[in-house]
């Protein structure tokens, strides 16, 4: 019997990611199928609003402030441009012409209909993509460094195994009512990239001593109300045994997991409660307990998926006189490659970021023109193939240097050549309140405010890499606790009021920002912002990062930027 | 009967479309100046008892009463800033939402 | 209560023992666990069921598994999956008998409940008029095979790839 792999849809390069076979296929079909008709039920009343609600959620669909908002589901954050062209082709039919880019790798569509949304999933299923447990109390999209594959310090791509857990957990019949929503991320290089220590499991892909590849496992970290660290439950657990290990924690959380408080659901609650060591106790009797083989994932089946992440060739003659030529001549391309460029680890290529916070612009959101011209680059420049990074930036992992150049200019025609990847214009944003039911402030206009605020190009270089997140909740779902400067939107007296927290930190080196002080009316944000700015570059030694100097000298040192002079020229 | 502490308006969420709507005169619209707005508690439960109808019937979700001021132009305005948010549309995003069909933005 | 079998209403003969109430002398009775350590001093005519909460520890529940024929988990909100852990466990134990899903389940996590080793659903009367038996059976007829192996799914696509090799 032959399994029908499906044919490319595009007449450019097949990138390097997983391609559906005829069961991911007919699963995915059957998922659109399934939905339209728990749809049907619902606007019949056969299904209440209340029983309707967890599965429009495991399909992604929620009802916001103004609209219905679809989450799309980017696995580990890898597209091909036939996807990134239906995207766009969603966009303009349903929706209002653009996406969100969101912290978790996936897309949002902000104005779906519930009658279209059939119609929809019918539309990303045909590029294999899917809406499927990107919301409820399920495990959700498993995320990955966004520059996997291509990352000079990769030890290992950490997509087939973020593959084989995503398909290991998608529908699982035992998890899918979970105390509550479960995050996973994976990362396999010397630098994290991926924040698996704010993940309700990180894997960090190892070596044993054997020289065995296996997964070093960390659990309870998390973000939201209460930030935490995750802690390592397992210094490594071989490759062969990654889905029963997986399996016994999940039990241990379905059956302990609290469900009487929401927001003490997750499983870095239990982690806390229960205590690391019996909490590994528990885990590793349930892991002894099951029967490994019959839950594991075969090897060959590990292999079966590694093999469609196998890089493209790349061109051991590529040099990089072009790229070279192309600086010398232009001051902005230097800027954009000084900035946007990542190691790439085949020689005279570069991994480059493609910046979604245009200046003054919304953090993540692009249009479909611009979804259509990033497909075109990736087929011309980049093996076909995009990653949405958590950051909400779009990276073209394969791009030869002598490219760069003529990529610059072809993304500089679509807004989309802003040089501040990693940049204090790089804000990471929620939609908060301008489109979130559950925000308590807006996030958007903070980041618009401090992005125009900084947009000197050559201030920002000075200034260097300093992380700047925004929340419109205690969700957090701007990662606001693990920025170098975060900055958490709340209600004061009936008023928007933002918190500002320093020193987090998402790499391996993870810190939960604290708090600075009280909270500051929206138009007093940008001046605060200014004034820790100074302080930084007044304490900076060599080429320190904001990051860094904030740990040498203290928080105290930056308490003066919250001072604010009242009309009589005293100080608060 | 009892005088609401401020009057109230009814909002809600079209089912098949996710759009907000209001309660009006005679069912629902899309425009909050012309809902209908109560001032005693009776009122209000009454409007809830018509809204329950269109809950039932899958026509709408998500109803909740609303405290309101009145404008000028005798026209209800939300008084919290996320109420007022829903009634208007992203505010970065001034073609989109209700905004961009003339609800004028303001302070909010 | 109404009793899901294959997708089908069928005749439920066993009754709820509610918390103060007395032990009938006929009929299958499905009591609360609490409740099961008083069947040894009775003495009746008809099949003894337990009624588990979806919290309870394997262990209570293993020196049951021979004097009963019926072991129920309860279900409290659809939302609640414990019960498919608990499942999980009870049949690992060594189970064999029917294993009930009783409460709070809608027609569309029937497919999950029968994959963790449920043999059947007892629903409220309420509950099956709302959601009638054609919803039960097109969703027990849907079950298709699943990415996960070792369930007692349809099949899984692991099993169905090695096997299309």
């Amino acid at each position: 019997m032959n399994i029908a792999v499906t044919p490319p849809l595009s007449n450019g390069p097949r990138p390097a990611m997983y391609y559906y076979d005829t069961f991911d296929r007919a699963f995915v079909e059957e998922r659109v199928a399934q939905f339209r008709d728990q749809v049907e039920r619902r606007l019949s009343g056969a299904l209440s609003e209340e029983e309707f609600r967890p599965h429009r959620l495991m399909n992604g669909l929620y009802l916001q402030l103004h609209a219905y908002m679809l989450r799309v589901a980017i696995p580990y954050g890898t597209l091909s441009s036939t996807q990134m062209r239906q995207l766009a082709v969603i966009a303009d039919k349903w929706d209002r012409g653009y996406g969100h880019f969101t912290t978790r790798q996936n897309i949002q569509f902000n104005w779906p209909k519930l009658i279209d949304v059939p119609d929809i999933l019918q539309a990303l299923a045909e590029v294999e993509m899917h809406a499927i447990q990107t919301s409820g109390n399920c495990i959700r999209n498993v995320t990955a460094d966004h520059f996997a594959g291509a990352a000079a310090d990769e030890i290992e791509d950490p997509r087939p195994t973020a593959e084989l857990i995503r398909q290991w957990s998608t529908n699982h019949p035992e998890y899918c009512f979970l105390p509550r929503k479960f995050k996973v991320a994976v990362t396999g290089a010397e630098h994290d990239r991926a924040a698996v220590l704010l993940h309700d499991i990180g894997l960090r892909i190892v070596k044993n001593a054997q020289g065995e590849v296996g997964y070093c496992v960390i659990a309870g970290g998390g973000l939201g109300r209460t930030p935490m660290v995750g802690k390592i439950v397992r210094d490594f657990v071989p490759r062969a045994d990654l889905l029963a290990y997986l399996a016994a924690v999940l039990r241990v959380y379905n059956s302990y997991g609290r469900r009487d408080n929401k927001y003490k659901a997750r499983i870095k609650i239990l982690v806390h409660e229960t205590g690391l060591d019996e909490f590994k106790a528990q885990i590793e009797a349930e892991f002894a307990a099951l029967d490994r083989s019959g839950t594991n994932a075969d090897p060959e089946e590990f292999a079966r998926i590694a093999a469609y992440f196998v890089p493209p060739e790349f061109d051991a003659g590529a040099s990089s006189a072009a790229f070279e030529a192309a600086k010398a001549k232009d001051a902005g391309f230097v800027r954009f490659a000084e900035t946007n460029l990542s190691a790439h680890k085949a020689k005279n290529y570069a991994i480059v970021t493609v910046s979604c916070k245009p200046i003054g612009g919304v953090p993540g959101d692009v249009t479909s023109a611009q979804m259509r011209l990033l497909a075109d680059v990736a087929d011309k420049y980049s093996a076909g193939e995009l990653r949405i990074s958590h950051e909400q930036n779009v990276v073209l992992p394969h791009v030869k240097l002598d490219d760069v150049h003529a990529l610059w200019q072809a993304l500089q025609t679509a807004g989309l050549a802003t040089a501040n990847a990693g940049l204090i214009t790089d804000i990471i944003a929620c939609p908060g309140m301008d489109y979130c039911s559950l925000a308590t402030a807006r996030a958007i206009p903070i980041a618009q405010a401090i992005s125009t605020q900084f947009a000197d190009p050559e201030r920002q270089k000075l200034i260097g890499k300093l992380g700047i997140k925004i929340s419109g909740c205690i969700n957090a779902c701007g990662h606001h606790h693990i920025a170098a400067i975060g900055i958490l939107g709340l209600e004061k007296s009936g008023r928007e009021s933002y918190q500002i927290t320093l020193g987090g930190d998402p790499t391996f080196k993870a810190a939960i920002g604290e708090r600075l002080g009280p909270g500051l009316e929206a138009d007093e944000v940008p001046h605060v912002i200014e004034n820790l700015v100074a302080i930084y570059l007044n304490e900076r030694q060599g080429d320190e990062a904001f990051i860094d100097t904030y740990r040498r000298v203290g928080q105290a040192k930056f308490k003066p930027a919250l001072e604010r002079e009242v009309e009589d020229g005293s100080h608060l | 009967m009892a005088q609401l502490k401020h009057p109230q308006i009814l909002f809600a969420n079209d089912l098949k479309d996710g759009e907000v709507l209001f309660l009006g005169a005679k069912g629902w619209v899309r425009d909050h100046r012309i809902a209908k707005i109560a001032a005693t508690s009776e009122e209000i439960a009454s409007m809830q008892a018509v809204a329950a109808v269109d809950l039932a019937a899958n026509r709408v979700l998500d109803v909740y009463p609303v405290d309101v001021t009145l404008s000028p132009d005798g026209h209800p305005e939300p008084i919290h800033y996320r109420e007022k948010m829903r009634t208007l549309g992203p505010s970065m995003r001034l073609d989109l939402g209700k905004q961009a069909n003339g609800v004028e933005f303001g302070d909010i | 209560m109404a009793l899901i079998s294959e997708g089908f209403f069928t005749e439920n003969c066993w009754t709820l023992l509610k918390a103060e109430e007395a032990w009938p002398f006929n009929g299958d009775i499905l009591v609360p666990l609490e409740r099961a350590g008083e069947a040894a001093a009775i003495k009746r005519v008809g099949r003894l069921g337990v009624l588990l909460p979806n919290t309870a520890k394997i262990e209570t529940v293993v020196p049951l598994f021979d004097e009963i024929s019926l072991l129920a988990v309860n279900f409290p909100a659809f939302s609640d999956g414990r019960g498919f852990s608990l499942a999980r466990l009870i049949r690992r134990a060594g189970f064999k008998k029917e294993l009930r899903a009783h409460g709070a389940l809608v027609p569309d996590q029937y497919a999950s409940a029968l994959a963790c080793g449920f043999e059947s659903v007892e629903i409220s009367d309420e509950r099956a008029i709302r959601q009638p038996q054609e919803q039960w059976r097109a969703a027990y007829l849907a079950r298709d095979v699943a990415y996960q192996r070792g369930y007692a799914n349809v099949g899984s696509i692991l099993d169905r790839r090695r096997a299309a090799k």
